[in-house]
């Protein structure tokens, strides 16, 4: 059977199944098992793409501008790979972080069902198909959020819900429009219509309205608001992987859309650029603004959001090189930190900064491995982070671009303030209720397993990065130059 | 809704809107229509029930948990895409079997797409009750 499909099928599966298993408590181990199998299989699916080979698979056989294609490159495989590590992670966790209630109502079968529309995202090849695995994650998260029956759980979740609907509207506006101008919605054969057309009118509004779509999925200044007010009700298990992965679907999107298929011309990059600047901008205003860790962690995802849409904008080789590895650093480092987020509500009682405190010295290894993807997500060397914005300023400044360059040094350093207030009064300053404030009892293997294998993950990147420089650099290449991912979706004939 | 109005158009309108998502499910086939929007319609129709009685007689109704519905579908839907690899073709690959198909006339045509559809349908139609009654009983 085909590897494309093989993370979606298995991610099928193990949604029925934790279904079906729901109240017995096996649920929860199937969920391991299945993200241990996608795992492996997106490892496969790299090794096979490594090198710059591309992957296709024309689903029911119908050959490539008709049916459905499923493309791996080097972009997709490595996004669906970290679907994976961020899914086995998350289930790992969730082990000890929910309580049976939350899994009797489906907590796993919706967790997969998210895993299933994320990789599908990922991987296919065609845009009315992208839309179905937007809506596969948008019916999954939704449910997702309101499993959680706190009353503000509902209030955060239609933000989210009439956003997204809002966006879906765009999209598929910008579908038709494409499909009436072109007759195809398979992203290589749109390339290969669209590059014997003149540019017009409608591409630039199609191109605006796709802008609009994606930049609401992935949160992009100025329409970033209902990020925050979602991301902080739901269970920690749940608000780690959306952190982790709902918006970087969007920002795949971006990429994708805007490279493949309509590259940006130079008004709209420039429209780009500068969203993208108010993104880390307005962001890191917002956390410094934030007491509490989630709403601050929320913020902080708006902010580096920004950082890979500036890849995107800058457009150059370098640039993109950036972004996808901004891309990869992010989603474990932003998941990770959300999952000690929920260790830390375990401990101390709470998420709010004034209500806790002292774990430094009630569990220093909790402060080294909260410091790891903290100083990551600021840029310390020799962490992931700081290879991540030193590859997009160098490609800033290779544009001579000042403003872009400054506002991500700048941005930068405002990170690392949000991240030693968490670090001040969550972990230095002692608790408010004195010991007695604190759960001494251990943190539980499943949390230490998970934050701890992501950390050293970060930690991986961030001392040899050759590999995954040049692994990015292969896929940005193809991105830039994409006539071998159109041959090899088309066939030799296109 | 205590309205009467509402309440003689929403048994009128349940019914139609019922009819009407299995005939966009069946159309789908050649035509715009098929088994999302037909579930979305069918949806709409329990949606309507639900606001004019209560979410207990709308579970009475369906008779099945909505969330069941949405699993049997999916299953459904999966099963029909594997049928593909089944006969070494690819996955999700059509396959049809004409019954009593003679030299002249193919016969009662049956194919996994349009079980692929009905899987499509019931999953959409349980996801989105399960989802709206959940919120109904938040509000």
């Amino acid at each position: 059977m085909s590897l494309v499909m093989l993370p979606i099928l298995i991610a099928f599966t193990a949604a029925i199944a934790c279904f079906l298993t729901r109240r017995t408590g096996l649920d929860r181990f199937i969920s391991v098992i299945a993200s241990a199998a996608h795992t492996v299989v997106s490892i496969q699916l790299l090794i096979a793409v490594a090198g710059g080979q591309i992957v296709v698979t024309q689903l029911g056989d119908w050959p490539a501008p008709f049916g459905i294609t499923m493309v791996a490159d080097g972009l997709s495989a490595a996004m669906t790979l970290i679907t994976g590590i961020t899914g086995l992670a998350v289930s790992i966790y969730s082990l000890s972080d929910l309580g049976r209630r939350t899994c009797f109502s489906g907590f796993h079968a919706l967790f997969h069902l998210l895993l299933a529309g994320v990789t599908g995202a990922f991987l296919t090849g065609d845009l009315f198909n992208l839309y179905v695995w937007f809506e596969v994650m948008l019916i999954a998260s939704f449910g997702l959020l309101v499993l959680n029956k706190r009353p503000g759980t509902l209030r955060g979740a239609m933000p989210y819900v009439a956003l997204n609907l809002l966006s879906t509207i765009f999209f598929l506006t910008a579908v038709g429009m494409l499909y009436g101008l072109t007759g195809s919605l398979n992203m290589a054969h749109l390339r290969v219509t669209l590059d014997t057309m003149e540019p017009s009118l409608t591409l630039s509004w199609i191109s605006v309205l796709l802008l609009l779509a994606f930049g609401i999925k992935s949160a992009v200044f100025p329409l970033f608001f209902w990020l925050p007010a979602a991301y902080h009700t739901p269970a920690f298990s749940v608000s780690a992987v959306f952190a982790g992965l709902l918006t970087k679907v969007g920002v795949y999107a971006l990429i994708r859309v805007f490279t493949l298929i309509l590259p940006l011309d130079p008004l709209l990059a420039d429209i780009v650029l500068w969203c993208a600047i108010g993104t880390m901008v307005i962001g890191v205003l917002g956390a410094a603004a934030q007491t509490d860790v989630r709403q601050i962690l929320s913020f902080h995802i708006v902010s580096q959001i920004g950082y890979m849409v500036l890849g995107l904008a800058l457009g150059t080789r370098l640039a993109l090189v950036g972004a996808i590895f901004y891309l990869i650093h992010h989603i474990i480092v932003k998941a990770n930190l959300f999952l000690i987020a929920g260790a830390i509500h375990r401990i101390a009682g709470h998420t709010e900064l004034k209500a806790i405190g002292g774990l430094y010295h009630a569990r220093p290894v909790l402060a080294v491995l909260f410091l790891i993807p903290a100083f990551s997500l600021a840029g310390f060397p020799p962490l992931s982070g700081f290879w991540a914005k030193y590859i997009l300023i160098q490609a800033s400044l290779d544009l001579q671009n000042w403003i872009a360059a400054g506002a991500a040094l700048v941005v930068g350093l405002l990170t690392i303030y949000s991240m030693t207030k968490i670090w001040g009064e969550a972990f230095w300053k002692p608790h408010p209720d004195g010991p007695g404030g604190l759960d001494h009892r251990p943190i539980p293997t499943p949390y230490i397993l998970a934050i701890g294998g992501l950390a050293l993950l970060t930690v991986c990147i961030g001392l040899f990065p050759a590999p995954f420089f040049a692994f990015a650099e292969q896929a940005a290449a193809d991105l830039i130059d994409p006539t071998r991912y159109i041959q090899a979706v088309l066939g030799g004939g296109a | 809704m205590n309205s009467l109005i509402y309440k003689v158009g929403a048994n009128l309108l349940f019914g139609i809107l019922l009819v009407f998502s299995i005939f966009m499910l069946l159309r789908g086939h050649n035509e715009p229509g098929g088994g999302f929007i037909g579930g979305l319609i069918g949806a709409v129709a329990f949606i309507v029930y639900a606001l004019s009685e209560n979410i207990a007689a709308t579970r009475r109704v369906l008779r099945v948990n909505p969330e069941h519905l949405a699993v049997t579908g999916l299953t459904i839907a999966l099963c029909s895409g594997l049928l593909g690899p089944l006969v070494q073709e690819g996955l999700f690959a059509g396959q049809w079997l004409f019954l009593g198909a003679t030299e002249t006339d193919k016969g009662w045509p049956i194919s996994s797409v349009l079980l692929f559809d009905i899987g499509v349908y019931l999953t959409v139609l349980g996801a989105i009750i399960a989802l709206v009654l959940e919120m109904e009983r938040h509000l």
